[in-house]
């Protein structure tokens, strides 16, 4: 059976999602899940020849037909275990196969008017917050991917914390794919939303059981309102035989702090799009990243810091860990618009390659339209020190010890920016159970 | 015997660095190296220690009744060998308290003894930390990141004082310090010898052998030991500098 052509296959299968929808169909919102198919339909899928994916070849993607209905799974809630963090008071959200399951989730007492729950459940009531914020940062226009998740939005994370609230544990919200025999698309589409003055810690985590196929297109827009704090991590540990597209916009007013950690152990192909926009002065955004592939997988962060207003900071720092013929990208964009002025920007991407056959292309990307500003970016890509290493050998320390050690090393300027401990804790433990056998 | 060095040839890039060198050093002893740069000094630290750059084209180590060059570097130190390098590299995001207690594990697991758990670890460091009135606040800091110099070789005294080596070789330990850094490194080294245990002390200088007193003086000049004696024979040099040495080494070769 031959495949059909990955858009073709999409717009032909969008009857086939419209029913599984069940009197979900709000009116006006499925307005906007047809609007965004038809520019799914105008767009071209991106090749290499376009600046945005000159090192990423989409077509392991493309070659598939995904089932647009995930099938149903029943799986056994232990296996949920595996994604917590120990000692981490937190709120959970899980999703399976692209459903929120509310009997895996569990919402500790939240603080009145707090909203954490499924986007269904916001479509199905119409929340007004929906029309102000969806799909007002994460555009369709220019983005296939974005699109396709317009259209086929179903379900996803919603969270509003309104003015001057307060979320004191972290929102753990885990999205599970758990696949068998048919390949399928999963398109978590998430909205977060921190009015005025609030704070809120949130875990976009991805993971899957089984080594299974499908391809997880999300994608999360974020609201940080003035003076509001978010902190932000995404973490991926999918099956290697997986894809994944993730995009998140994030819209940052005045006086607003946003920090933002992607830690990913990948798929057989990721890519990451992440861009967060000052709106305001005086805001201050961290994106930091760690990504650590093997075997044959492809892995690329492509961010964008676009500091369209004044006197903000902005402090990027990916890394990267590279074994056998895994390969990588990081394409790191910011944005220094004319009115910018007393912008502060530090940007670097270091990348230690673990064998010969791995790759890694690294653009760092600076473009300054101001005049009054300090900004830095740099790249490495190189191997473990052989020198550091040598001197913990002469200490006694054996091969593989000393090599795990000089990995948690590299990795520890992102992983201590997380302020959630046990989020650390676990992060260090994939670390070892990857380099220290 | 805990060392000996037969007829040892050593290149780098092509170049041989040591031409011949013998060598006994029994345990109890210290030993002073010393010689002018570009002797092979620091080279024949680097042989001893298994770094792979040098490569050894003629000649035997044997240590403790072993074949040293059979060894891996970290073979090398679970052994009982410890260098204190020259110039002490940084590893940032490696603290010390972390490195020595993988470090003192990994040799305590390869000589088939428990592993220490955290309490006695740290009384370890408490009582090791002493010796080279190093803060405790150094051990929770990276490896030598952001250390001065003396701190640095007071470092590289604190670890061999906590994986207690039965052959120390000091590289150049005491360059670059002022006296009251070198009074505290001496006195750490001091403090750790004994006749269990032998000491390497390479110097350019007579100064550190005031307070690291020798049993015996080594030249070493051109890839070769031109002359050993007692501790008198680093005061001599101290007085009349390395050229008698070289001058004498052409009259014989002439």
């Amino acid at each position: 059976m031959s495949n059909k052509d990955f858009k073709q296959w999409f717009i032909e299968n969008f009857q086939t999602f419209e029913k599984s929808l069940n009197g979900e169909k709000t009116e006006s919102f499925h307005e906007i899940r047809k609007d965004a198919l038809s520019k799914f339909s105008s767009l071209n899928i991106p090749t290499v020849k376009d600046e945005e994916w000159k090192y990423t070849n989409i077509s392991p993607v493309i070659k598939h037909n995904f089932n647009i209905v995930p099938p149903k799974t029943d799986m056994a809630p232990e296996i949920i275990g595996k994604f917590l963090f120990d000692k981490l008071e937190h709120h959970l959200l899980v999703f399976v196969n692209g459903e929120f399951r509310k009997d895996l989730s569990r919402l500790n007492e939240l603080p009145k008017d707090i909203e954490v729950g499924s986007l269904a459940v916001a479509i199905k009531n119409n929340h007004p917050a929906l029309l102000k914020h969806f799909g007002k940062y994460a555009e369709d226009s220019n983005n296939l991917f974005t699109a396709l998740n317009s259209a086929f939005t179903k379900d996803g994370a919603f969270i509003l914390v309104p003015k001057g609230k307060i979320v004191e544990d972290p929102i753990h919200i885990i999205f599970l794919n758990i696949a068998g025999e048919e390949k399928f698309i999963t398109q978590p589409r998430n909205l977060f939303i921190a009015e005025a003055n609030s704070q809120v810690t949130i875990i976009e985590h991805y993971g899957s059981d089984k080594d299974g196929i499908y391809f997880n297109n999300s994608v999360t827009e974020i609201f940080v309102g003035e003076n509001a704090v978010v902190d932000h991590i995404k973490l991926q540990e999918e099956s290697l035989k997986s894809f994944h597209i993730g995009r998140m916009e994030v819209d940052q007013e005045r006086n607003s702090a946003f920090s933002s950690h992607l830690i990913s152990t990948g798929a057989e192909f990721s890519r990451n799009e992440f861009t967060t926009r000052f709106n305001g002065q005086g805001g201050e955004s961290m994106l930091n990243g760690l990504f650590m592939i093997k075997d044959e997988q492809f892995f690329d962060a492509h961010t964008m810091i676009d500091h369209a207003m004044p006197n903000c900071n902005s402090h990027e720092h990916y890394k990267g860990i590279l074994q056998d013929k895994a390969r990588g990208v990081f394409n790191g964009k910011v944005m220094v618009r004319p009115d910018a002025q007393k912008t502060n920007a530090f940007q670097e991407n270091n990348s230690i390659l673990l064998s010969d056959d791995a790759v890694m292309n690294s653009k760092p990307q600076l473009e300054i339209f101001a005049d009054d500003v300090k900004c830095s970016h740099g790249a490495t890509v190189g191997k473990l020190d052989e020198e550091a290493k040598f001197y913990l050998k002469s200490r006694g320390i054996g091969e593989e010890s000393a090599t795990a050690m000089l990995i948690h090393a590299f990795a520890s300027d992102v992983i201590k920016t997380i302020k959630i401990e046990p989020l650390r804790e676990y992060l260090e433990e994939i670390i070892t159970k990857r380099f220290n056998q | 015997m805990l060392l000996e060095i037969k007829n040892l040839h050593a290149r780098i890039d092509g170049n041989e660095i040591l031409k011949g060198i013998d060598l006994q050093v029994n345990a109890g002893e210290v030993h002073a190296i010393m010689g002018p740069n570009g002797s092979g000094k620091s080279t024949l630290a680097s042989v001893l220690a298994g770094r792979e750059e040098y490569e050894v084209t003629q000649g035997e180590i044997w240590y403790n009744g072993k074949n040293l060059l059979e060894l891996s570097p970290e073979d090398r130190a679970r052994e009982g060998l410890f260098l204190a390098f020259q110039y002490p590299i940084e590893i940032p995001g490696v603290s010390n308290t972390n490195l020595l207690k993988t470090a003192v594990n990994e040799i305590r697991k390869y000589r088939g003894e428990e592993e220490l758990d955290a309490m006695e670890f740290l009384e370890l460091l408490k009582e090791k930390s002493k010796l080279v009135e190093l803060d405790h606040k150094f051990l929770s800091r990276s490896v030598n990141e952001g250390f001065s110099g003396g701190e640095k070789k007071r470092n590289e005294i604190f670890q061999m004082a906590v994986l207690n080596p039965k052959l120390a070789i000091l590289d150049e330990t005491d360059s670059g310090l002022d006296i009251d850094a070198l009074r505290i490194v001496a006195n750490g080294v001091n403090k750790l010898r004994s006749k269990d245990n032998a000491i390497i002390v390479v110097t350019h200088y007579q100064r550190l052998l005031n307070y690291i007193v020798p049993d015996f003086v080594h030249v070493l000049y051109n890839g070769r030991i031109v002359k050993s004696g007692g501790k008198e024979l680093a005061l001599e040099l101290e007085e009349k500098g390395y050229d008698w040495i070289k001058n004498d080494k052409s009259e014989v070769t002439v």
